[in-house]
């Protein structure tokens, strides 16, 4: 066994994303959060929206469900465990950054999966059939693959107080969710708003989705699976080398 | 002797302030080395700096022949910590804290198991192992960190005020376990407050004062070097003569005090010879022949106040 190694460094991500799925994933509220947040959000715009179609709505409830699960948790984590010094435990294990990062991505990829599963599930309850059932799981996989290394990513700046990254969670990922195209079909947004809507892997997701229940797309859906998949690197890689820069900070 | 930590001008700065201040040092294969010294002298932070937790902003750490910076898993593998505050995972239970450790640790999950079994029986706390962590005494918890800590059988143990705070029953359990491991072979790295737990655990102790080393001995050595001069205290079977005793060689001055003779003399070895030559020459018989050191406590108040003897 070389504990260095790649294959030994993986294992013990899946340790770490085991203990983050057991404290802080199966909670009830955590669960409900997951389920209820973007429900409530679907029906305001339900309500509010009489021009768009229930099949649109339900396929932005699916990529906003996976967005908000797989960001839900993950920035907290490292300031949780900070001020409970349970990282200083893991940061002097013999353990990369890197995969203590991508323990906490693992766990928050399986939960955004989880939970978005159920919402699919609601969606065909509703009537929506599944046209594109391939398409439709390979994007749920690099989406949150993609959402937890954002979710990650928020957590960077070294805090100890989880209100903090809470805070500026929430700033980054509303925002995000009305340039994505959930609620305003990306045809009927103003060029300003399209060209913000480029800069949003949720956009890419939402397309994903809208096309394997409704046959509808605006980009190439090769375009939208490699702009995914391009976003995940990015974010994967950026997100571990800083926080390998401020993990010290936090001790 | 092999050095299992060799720390070479370790330097840490906060802002503006030397947290650490180049020290240098080895710990040796097989001894337990007591590090300690005044509130916010740096040995937490040394202790981060040694096992990886933090960076040093300069100066290096091997341990076990690994470089802290350079091959942090690799050295990280041959040691466990006890660190100051229990850092358990309280939503766990004991027995999958310690699952956890030994998953992050590369054990294989049978030999995991059974490395958990053997060490909450040993800790006490085999009864309560499905027992939730945030439900256990601070003792209980600092009982399983150690056990955590031991998961991998580790040659080298960092203890950072492992007793503190704790029952009789806890800290009885802790050294027992120290002292057992120890003689085992394992190495360990005592961070303390508490002088008599040094004393009789520790081979070399080392004193650090605002973020510099200034002491590094045997408890025992440490205690005599802070003393230029050193007391004896003798008594004999009958009376001997006053002003021959003060005569003798390497003798400062000779009081009596009860039946006994208290001496001070620069060279106690020297004096000692003289004493057992007197009392043959005399015809007397020596009754009690005591050196007074000073204790661990003195030494150390002495050195980290820079008090003069």
């Amino acid at each position: 066994m070389n504990p260095s190694g790649f294959p030994e460094q993986l294992r013990r991500s899946w340790a770490i994303a085991k203990k983050d799925i057991r404290i802080y994933y199966i909670k009830g509220p955590v669960l409900i959060f997951g389920v209820f947040m973007p429900l409530f959000m679907f029906l305001a715009f339900l309500m509010g929206t009489r021009e768009v179609p229930l099949s649109f709505l339900i396929s932005g409830l699916v990529g906003m469900t996976l967005f908000f699960t797989a960001t839900a948790v993950s920035p907290a984590i490292f300031p949780w465990e900070g001020s409970a010094k349970t990282l200083e435990r893991l940061a002097s294990c013999p353990v990369t950054v890197e995969a203590i990062v991508f323990g906490d991505m693992i766990a928050s990829t399986l939960f955004g999966i989880g939970i978005t599963i159920i919402t699919v599930i609601i969606g065909l309850a509703l009537g929506l059939s599944l046209l594109h059932g391939i398409t439709l799981v390979a994007a749920i996989l690099i989406a949150a693959c993609c959402f937890s290394a954002i979710g990650m990513l928020l957590a960077v700046p070294p805090t100890n107080v989880p209100s903090n990254i809470m805070m500026l969670s929430s700033l980054i990922k509303f925002p995000l969710v009305f340039i994505s195209g959930i609620f305003v079909p990306l045809e009927q947004m103003p060029s300003w708003g399209l060209m913000l809507s480029y800069i949003s892997p949720l956009t890419y997701f939402t397309d994903l989705v809208r096309y394997s229940f409704t046959d509808a797309h605006f980009f190439p859906i090769w375009a939208d699976i490699a702009a995914l998949a391009v976003f995940t690197l990015m974010f994967t890689v950026v997100t571990m080398v800083l926080h390998k820069r401020t993990m010290p900070q936090r001790m | 002797m092999t050095a299992i930590i060799q720390a070479s001008n370790l330097t840490k700065i906060f802002d503006k302030s030397t947290a650490v201040d180049h020290i240098s040092f080895d710990v040796h294969e097989g001894e337990i080395f007591g590090f300690l010294g005044p509130n916010g002298a740096g040995k937490t932070t040394t202790t981060r700096m040694l096992t990886g937790v933090i960076p040093a902003d300069s100066g290096t750490v091997t341990i076990l022949g690994h470089d802290i910076r350079s091959e942090p898993v690799m050295a990280k593998q041959g040691f466990g910590v006890v660190p100051e505050t229990s850092n358990a995972y309280t939503d766990l239970t004991a027995w999958q804290n310690l699952m956890l450790m030994g998953e992050l640790y590369g054990l294989p999950r049978a030999r995991a198991e059974q490395r958990s079994s053997e060490l909450l029986g040993l800790v006490g706390l085999l009864e309560r192992k499905d027992q939730k962590v945030q439900a256990y005494s601070k003792g209980m918890k600092q009982r399983l960190i150690l056990a955590m800590a031991l998961i991998h059988e580790p040659g080298l143990l960092f203890l950072d005020e492992p007793t503190s705070g704790l029952d009789v029953q806890s800290t009885q359990m802790i050294l027992a376990l120290l002292r057992d491991l120890n003689d085992k072979g394992t190495t360990i790295f005592l961070t303390t407050h508490n002088m008599e737990e040094a004393n009789r655990l520790c081979h070399r102790v080392g004193i650090i004062l605002a973020g510099r080393m200034v002491a590094i001995d045997a408890p025992e050595k440490l205690k005599v070097a802070i003393d230029r001069v050193h007391k004896i205290e003798v008594s004999f079977d009958h009376e001997v003569p006053a002003d021959a005793l003060a005569r003798l060689a390497g003798i400062t001055s000779a009081d009596r005090t009860g039946d006994k003779w208290q001496i001070i003399a620069e060279n106690r070895d020297a004096v000692i010879r003289s004493l057992v030559e007197f009392s043959r020459h005399q015809g007397a018989t020596i009754v009690t022949l005591n050196t007074l050191a000073p204790s661990l406590d003195e030494a150390f108040l002495r050195l980290t106040k820079g008090e003069k003897p």
